[in-house]
């Protein structure tokens, strides 16, 4: 009950905590998104097996820095290159290298998995291979590559209220607020949010799978 | 024109898939590559439109090297269609097909309009495939889409890798058949790659027998059967090769192509001359170019002479069409007791001739196994 009373007495800070936590999340994953995918697409390439090794090995080692570790690795990093060390940007890049594993490593498979006749075909008809990315793999890819980012976004929404520790703002400051004050009603509220967040999110990139599907290849 | 010569393969790790292999394909001719699995038949169709580098020799594109042509530009003037079929799944079956005129940047309509064209010519409704997806289509439909897009932009050459491979022997029989019918019209350069004798003997005009990566025979089907060249071939043909030959021959493959012919105004000593040059007793009468009418016979002649052809001649259209087996057409010479066929197409012009003696030849040699003559082809 409590909780609820909390809850109708704050709508705007609410509002404005889960608006900067989306902010974060948005900006955070559409990086992550450009360079998991580049990155992904460039470590599928011929000959680059152990480089894609490499890769793919760093960024599961990455998942596995518990993320305070993480965000007090970046601060010292950040203030040696000049830059702000805390506040949005530690936030942004640690959540990038958090969201990196999925989508790198679904991006990867997916296009290494392409049927190599559908390659031998393309190649065989006088395609280009930017034209056999951009119109066999890269499509074939795309339903992979979208769970790769479900699986990321919803990850990063909890990685996210950690991002507090280290002065970014989101669904966190209530949760700490509330775990420095002993206000449970706080702490809940954050929870709740936090994990409505990732639910919708959930089924939103779910329905975006499904629409990005190529029509041919749904069962 | 396709002209392998000397054409070898060695494979980085050391494999000889092909070698030293040289042969050619006159335009508008189905060469197919035979040979147990592994003797490089894929090896040597993919060097031809370089998708696999070839180690040394040359291969010539109606006389040039293809190493001096632009690899995709090359790629896009040959039909391909590989032994998987791969098509594109998340394509329909339109966009499937319209792949290389797409490359080529043909607007969608003329696009559009060549991939009806095309299913028409695969016997497939447009309307009802045109947008389809490849999951919904039945294996010998996909393989059809397959050879469908090979042809797409109307390569004047096609590559085929065992393109009725993945579908049941009944359903083949009847894609050879059309394929056959299609090819009768179009008359394209063909490289055809299977490894079963019964489909090379029916489709090829030729057929390179390979093994171990070397050419071991390279004649035309009837030649392979009546005459082949070592106990590999022999064995490769199997024993039922008189069989084979009558059941899947079709006419034109054993017949004697622009036989000598005569007019209903020849004169009938002139006639007789043409018969002791060319050591016969029977020549076909045609009229209006090469339509046929009947035939001549020598004893004719001498009662009838003088005089011109129309006196002498004996107006009978009985002929085998093409596209007919040689079984079919020895029926229609038992039957009618004659020991000359002339072969016409659909519309009654003479295409060629067969003999008796040619049909004893074939079989006669498949029981000896002598060597020896066999038809000319
Ligand atoms: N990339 C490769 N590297 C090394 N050896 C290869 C390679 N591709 C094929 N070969 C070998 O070359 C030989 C010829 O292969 P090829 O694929 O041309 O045979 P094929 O006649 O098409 O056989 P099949 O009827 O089974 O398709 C085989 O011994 C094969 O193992
Ligand atoms: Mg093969």
């Amino acid at each position: 009950m409590e909780v609820w009373q909390y809850i109708n007495g704050h709508w705007i800070t609410i509002g404005n905590w889960t608006l900067d936590h989306l902010w974060l999340i948005f900006v955070s994953n559409s990086l992550a998104v450009f360079i998991g995918v580049s990155l992904g697409i460039f470590i599928a390439g011929k000959g680059r097996e152990e480089i894609a090794d490499t890769v793919l090995y760093l960024a599961g080692i990455m998942m596995t820095i518990p993320s305070l570790a993480l965000f007090g690795l970046l601060m010292p990093l950040l203030s040696a290159l000049d830059l702000p060390s805390i506040g949005f940007l530690p936030a942004v890049i640690a959540l990038i290298l958090y969201g990196q594993l999925p989508i790198l490593r679904n991006t990867y498979t997916a296009i290494r998995e392409v049927d190599p006749a559908m390659i031998e075909a393309g190649r065989g008809m006088g395609m280009t291979p930017r034209q056999i990315l951009l119109k066999i793999k890269l499509p074939l890819a795309v339903p992979v590559i979208m769970a790769g980012l479900r699986n990321a976004v919803v990850i990063n929404i909890g990685i996210a209220t950690i991002a507090v520790f280290i002065g970014a703002r989101g669904l966190g400051v209530p949760i700490f607020r509330g775990l420095r004050t002993s206000r449970m009603d706080m702490i809940i509220t954050g929870a709740i949010f936090v994990s409505i967040l990732a639910l919708l999110a959930d089924g939103l990139l779910a329905l975006a799978e499904k629409k990005f599907t190529p029509e041919g290849l749904k069962k | 024109m396709i002209k392998l010569e000397n054409v070898t393969k060695v494979y980085p790790d050391g494999t000889e898939a092909v070698n030293d292999v040289s042969f050619e394909v006159k335009d508008g001719k189905l060469c197919v590559l035979l040979g147990p699995s592994g003797c490089g038949k894929t090896t040597t169709m993919k060097m031809i439109n370089r998708l696999i580098p070839i180690s040394s020799g040359h291969i010539y594109i109606d006389g040039t090297d293809n190493r001096e042509m632009d690899e995709n530009e090359l790629r896009r003037e040959m039909g391909y269609a590989i032994q998987e079929i791969g098509l594109f799944p998340h394509m329909t079956v339109g966009e499937n097909i319209s792949t290389v005129p797409k490359l080529k940047n043909w607007s969608s309509q003329e696009s559009e309009k060549r991939s009806r064209e095309l299913l028409n010519l695969m016997g497939m409704d447009p309307d009802e495939f045109i947008d389809k997806y490849p999951t919904e289509l039945s294996g010998g439909q996909r393989q059809r889409v397959g050879v469908a897009r090979s042809l797409g932009a109307d390569p004047p050459i096609m590559l085929m890798d065992e393109p009725f491979g993945a579908i049941d022997p009944i359903t083949r029989d009847r894609l050879q058949d059309e394929f056959l019918k299609i090819q009768n019209e179009i008359q394209k350069t063909i490289v055809f790659v299977t490894h079963d004798i019964n489909e090379a003997i029916k489709m090829g005009d030729r057929v390179a027998l390979l093994k171990d990566g070397e050419l071991i025979q390279y004649s035309p089907p009837a030649e392979l059967l009546a005459a082949p060249k070592n106990r590999f071939v022999r064995d490769f043909v199997g024993s039922d090769r008189t069989l084979k030959s009558l059941r899947l021959m079709k006419v034109e493959k054993a017949m004697k192509e622009s036989p000598r012919v005569v007019r209903e105004d020849d004169d009938l000593d002139e006639v007789e001359n043409i018969m002791k040059k060319n050591d016969t007793n029977y020549l076909i009468v045609v009229r209006n170019g090469n339509e046929l009418k009947g035939w001549i016979n020598r004893e004719d002649i001498e009662d009838a002479s003088p005089g011109t052809v129309s006196d002498a001649m004996v107006e009978d259209t009985g002929a085998a069409e093409t596209g007919t087996t040689l079984a079919e057409a020895l029926t229609v010479m038992l039957e009618r007791d004659v020991a000359n066929l002339p072969v016409v197409d659909a519309e009654m012009k003479l295409q060629g001739l067969l003999t008796f003696h040619d049909l004893q030849n074939l079989i006669g040699e498949t029981y000896t196994e002598s060597g020896g003559k066999h038809p000319e082809v």
